[in-house]
């Protein structure tokens, strides 16, 4: 477990990538099986244990400290398994009160001079110095049990009951040191959080045996921890394993969003353009398992099985005469009357345990196909034009009304494409225009790589709206931005009762870099009028206060706002420290921008 | 006499109207009571200033000689009348010349202890606990998940990095008033005893530090150092500097940075630092319970950082506590921790 946590210690604070391979790499030829391969099943996230949730922790925790010291630390700190590791008292249980170690007057005994506390009392408790503090069970006793090791952390979780658990998990926190105990913390709860993709993963696995990463994806649907297997094949001890499993997750292709600068470097003779839809991403596989039967699955884009949400697609995913096999990539969809509904209608067939007769007769789903992974064979490796064209010919002898093929868009040239994003309706779209967010463009030679390889696929989003609004409010951020005022609520001008006042039209918490982070958390300390606990007052007058330019992507009317309208997607896209707050925009400009974006949507 | 009429929260800081000063104002005022030379604290154009010589002396470095129009030094352990009130001054273990402020009117003590810290630190007086009736502490370090652990062993982590990269630069950031000749210190006392290099705007600070006595070994500028002789070093910087360009005279540097708030992840992430070290010139939470506890006292006041987890916890004690919700202080960190280019804004 110590080697454990001392790699993820490192490569949380490790920001190269090489060097972060080089780390993992160096770990899993340093470290014996089956430790590495359950590291590396810990990295890509393929470990889960059921009985290991996060209240169990907080329980553990609330019964060890005081709870609102605790609530409180864990809204600083942002992180669960951070702020447990951090408070977990040192090794006697439940100690009767906390800060019972030394007064911390270290040193202060030899020097305090008797004249200067003659009219007073003697210290009330005269104490050992500091450094004779235990801190936090980092220097161990004796008598302790040594640390546990990985492996015997992820078996004895994994056949452990639920009542054992806190148990043993408590023995373990005692047992290892801040840096463990923060290791074990995000083991058990599966949130790793330290800036390793499963990918990133993986890569450094192949590396081990100069292999490439992309083979390793390919058969890891069939593998599974320690990965024995795995390993041995990349130290050459054996054969490559083989994906066995019928209905296996291919890792999905991504695009890059463009950028103007971009277009001059590409060619639109090059590209095949689709309408980018605002739906969820899907991969939609069938097969058949070793007695014949028809198997299919719809995997989110992170590989997750979302099949139970979703079974009145199932039927459609059905498999012709004595084909063995296929796989779609898509956008899932709710169409009602042939309609595409919005992603707010989408939305209520989301993260749904349980699905009613009545929620699929509401909100009937739809896939819309724009890829063909699989169609008996592996296609992965053909350009994407023949892949349509596999595709166009799959839709239509699977004829089914409730999966269709995702439209592509005519153009002849940039000037053409942008006209057609910016007038989806017109360009294609028809009623479905305000369900498209954008355009895909996708090479026509480009194959289906996992990941997001550089200039295969863009996205080119619709542009957002634009308004400078005034900082009025600050709060303070969760993880990683939890010491930083992050959280911004803004406003315009108006009229009021007493001339122009600025009334709150959204909050934003993203959109700036780290460096712009910085320089409004300063300005917030610097500028605060008053606190409400941990909300504080900005400076927001016609001449003093922060403009901000804000982007977003559409508006609403909201009777829960008191400007009476709510952004969506609203994020940070400027500071305008050249502005003062005076020239900010106005709430009349957002009305005006409200009517035009509902005349678009009754067209 | 009930303390409020002694010291009460004011805008321009803590006043006490029958000493008629302010401690520690963030304002100019008539007469000001100074705890110690972080600029948060110690700020320019004040009437009369009382303060140890060594505070004094770091707001002239600071501030030029015309910073107060007069100055009075007072030594620890020193007692003086001001109005109606008594005012001594005792060791806040801090930075140099740091000072908690007892003042006692009639039969009522309380002591405002500024910015302190019961660690042991080679370069300046040890904190000092002094037995009072109100305790007026900070709060920096106020939540239990600050937990400091001996700065020796970070000091041994840094080591063990200069010895593992040779190759490679150490870039520590530190604040330029106490942490970084604290760093330096504890540098010498596990042994290093190579030259170490500082940056232009902390050199000024450190050799005031040199003149007070503190043994630091030999320093250098790393202006005009040819980068290929900086591997292997260390060189200590402004926090703001570590992230600047200023870093492209060094080869391949290891970005550390010592400061108590490097014992949260998301901070040391969030500024890019590979090596966090977790050394804090401010008491951590054991350190600000336990220093409570041995003052006596019955009431106490908490101050800038983490209030309500403090005052939270001095309630589950018996003893009675508010914030004092003064602003303006705990910004020298963060003014210091600041990227350089953004000093137009």
């Amino acid at each position: 477990m110590n080697r454990f946590a001392e790699l993820l210690d490192r490569l949380a604070y490790e920001p190269g990538r090489n060097n972060k391979l080089r780390l993992i790499t160096a770990y899993f030829r340093d470290t014996p099986d089956p430790d590495r391969g359950y590291a590396l099943a810990a990295l890509t996230g393929a470990l889960s244990f059921k009985h290991a949730k996060p209240g169990l922790i907080r329980d553990l925790i609330t019964e060890r400290t005081d709870p609102v010291l605790f609530g409180l630390s864990y809204d600083y700190v942002g992180d669960l398994s951070e702020t447990v590791a951090l408070m977990w008292p040192k090794s006697s249980p439940l100690p009767p009160r906390s800060g019972g170690e030394g007064s911390g007057v270290g040193g202060s005994a030899a020097n305090s001079s008797a004249s200067q506390l003659a009219d007073r009392p003697p210290t009330p408790d005269p104490s050992p110095p500091r450094a004779l503090r235990v801190e936090g069970g980092e220097r161990m006793g004796h008598n302790n049990p040594p640390p546990p090791t990985l492996s015997e952390v992820v078996t004895t979780l994994r056949t452990l009951g639920k009542t054992e658990l806190p148990k043993q998990l408590a023995r373990w926190l005692d047992e290892l040191d801040e840096t463990g105990r923060w290791a074990l913390l995000k083991l058990v709860t599966g949130a790793m959080r330290i800036g390793v993709s499963a990918r990133l993963a993986k890569t450094a696995a192949a590396d081990l045996g100069d292999k490439d990463a992309h083979d390793i994806e390919l058969m890891w649907p069939g593998l599974s921890p320690p990965y024995l297997d795995l390993f041995a094949w990349l130290e050459g001890r054996s054969e490559k394993p083989v994906n066995r499993d019928p209905t296996p997750f291919r890792p999905v292709m991504l695009a890059h969003a463009i950028e103007d600068a971009d277009f001059a470097n590409l060619d639109a003779a090059d590209f095949i353009a689709e309408w980018k839809w605002d739906g969820i991403r899907v991969q939609a596989v069938t097969g058949r398992d070793e007695r014949g039967q028809i198997q299919a699955r719809l995997y989110s884009r992170t590989g997750e099985d979302i099949t139970k949400s979703f079974p009145d697609l199932v039927p459609s995913l059905h498999l012709q005469g004595s084909s063995k096999s296929f796989a779609i990539d898509g956008e899932l969809l709710v169409l009602r009357e042939g309609r595409v509904q919005t992603f707010n209608v989408l939305q209520q067939r989301l993260n749904r345990k349980a699905v009613s007769p009545k929620l699929i007769k509401e909100y009937p789903i739809h896939l819309r196909a724009y890829d063909l992974l699989d169609d008996e064979n592996d296609l992965r490796e053909l350009p994407f034009i023949e892949r349509r064209a596999r595709l166009e010919t799959f839709i239509k002898k699977l004829d089914d009304p409730r999966v269709d093929l995702s439209p592509t868009v005519a153009f002849d040239s940039w000037e053409a494409l942008t006209a057609a994003r910016a007038d989806p309706a017109g360009a294609g779209a028809g009623e479905d225009a305000e369900a498209v967010e954008g355009v895909m463009l996708k090479r026509r030679d480009a194959a289906y790589l996992p990941g997001r390889p550089k200039g295969q696929w863009w996205k080119w989003k619709r542009d957002p709206h634009l308004i400078d609004a005034v900082l009025m409010y600050a709060q303070r951020g969760h993880g990683k931005r939890s010491s930083y005022y992050s959280d911004y609520t803004f406003g315009v001008w108006t009229a009021g009762e007493e001339g122009d006042q600025l009334v709150p039209v959204g909050k934003a918490y993203f959109g700036f870099t780290d460096e712009e982070l910085l320089q409004i958390d300063r300005f917030v300390r610097r500028n605060t009028t008053e606190k409400f606990g941990p909300v504080r007052h900005v400076v927001h007058e016609p001449d003093q206060g922060l403009v901000l330019e804000v982007a977003f992507e559409g508006l609403a009317r909201s009777p829960r706002h008191k400007s009476g309208v709510a952004m969506r997607f609203p994020r940070i896209s400027r500071l305008r420290w050249d502005k003062p707050p005076r020239e900010a925009d106005r709430l009349e400009t957002l009305e005006r921008m409200l009517k035009a974006d509902s005349s678009i949507t009754a067209t | 006499m009930r303390p409020q009429d002694i010291l009460l929260p004011a805008p321009a800081g803590l006043s006490c109207k029958p000493g008629g000063f302010h401690i520690d104002p963030v304002r100019a005022v008539e007469r000001a009571v100074i705890t110690h030379g972080h600029s948060d604290h110690a700020r320019p154009g004040h009437g009369a200033v009382l303060a140890t010589q060594e505070t004094l002396d770091m707001m002239r470095l600071r501030y030029g000689e015309n910073f107060a129009g007069s100055t009075q030094a007072i030594a620890y352990g020193e007692e003086l009348r001001l109005g109606d009130v008594t005012v001594k001054f005792h060791p806040a273990g801090h930075v140099l010349g740091s000072a908690q402020i007892a003042v006692t009117c009639k039969d009522t003590c309380i002591v405002a202890s500024g910015d302190y810290k019961d660690a042991s630190d080679p370069t300046c007086t040890p904190f000092e606990v002094v037995p009072c009736d109100v305790f007026i502490t900070e709060a920096t370090f106020g939540l239990p998940v600050f937990r400091h652990g001996d700065a020796a062993d970070e000091v041994k982590k840094l080591l063990a990095s200069v010895a593992l990269f040779p190759e490679r630069a150490h870039l520590i950031g530190a604040y330029s008033l106490g942490k970084a000749q604290r760093v330096i210190a504890l540098l010498r006392e596990a042994g290093y005893d190579a030259p170490i290099y500082l940056h232009g705007a902390m050199e000024e600070i450190t050799r005031y530090y040199q003149s007070r006595g503190v043994e630091l070994g030999e320093l250098r500028d790393v202006k005009g150092m040819k980068k290929a002789d900086l591997a292997g070093t260390i060189t200590l910087a402004p926090p703001s500097a570590t992230s600047d360009i200023w870093t492209r005279r060094f080869p391949d540097p290891v970005t550390a940075f010592a400061s108590g708030w490097m014992r949260v992840r998301a901070r040391a992430r969030q500024r890019g630092i590979e090596l966090p070290l977790v050394i804090s010139d401010h008491a951590d939470w054991d350190g600000l319970t336990a220093t409570i506890e041995a003052t006596g006292a019955g009431e106490i006041w908490v101050t800038h950082g983490q209030e309500d987890a403090l005052v939270h916890w001095c309630k589950t004690k018996g003893l009675a506590a508010r914030p004092l919700d003064l602003v303006g202080y705990g910004d020298e960190d963060e003014h210091e921790a600041l990227p350089a280019g953004e000093a137009k804004a």
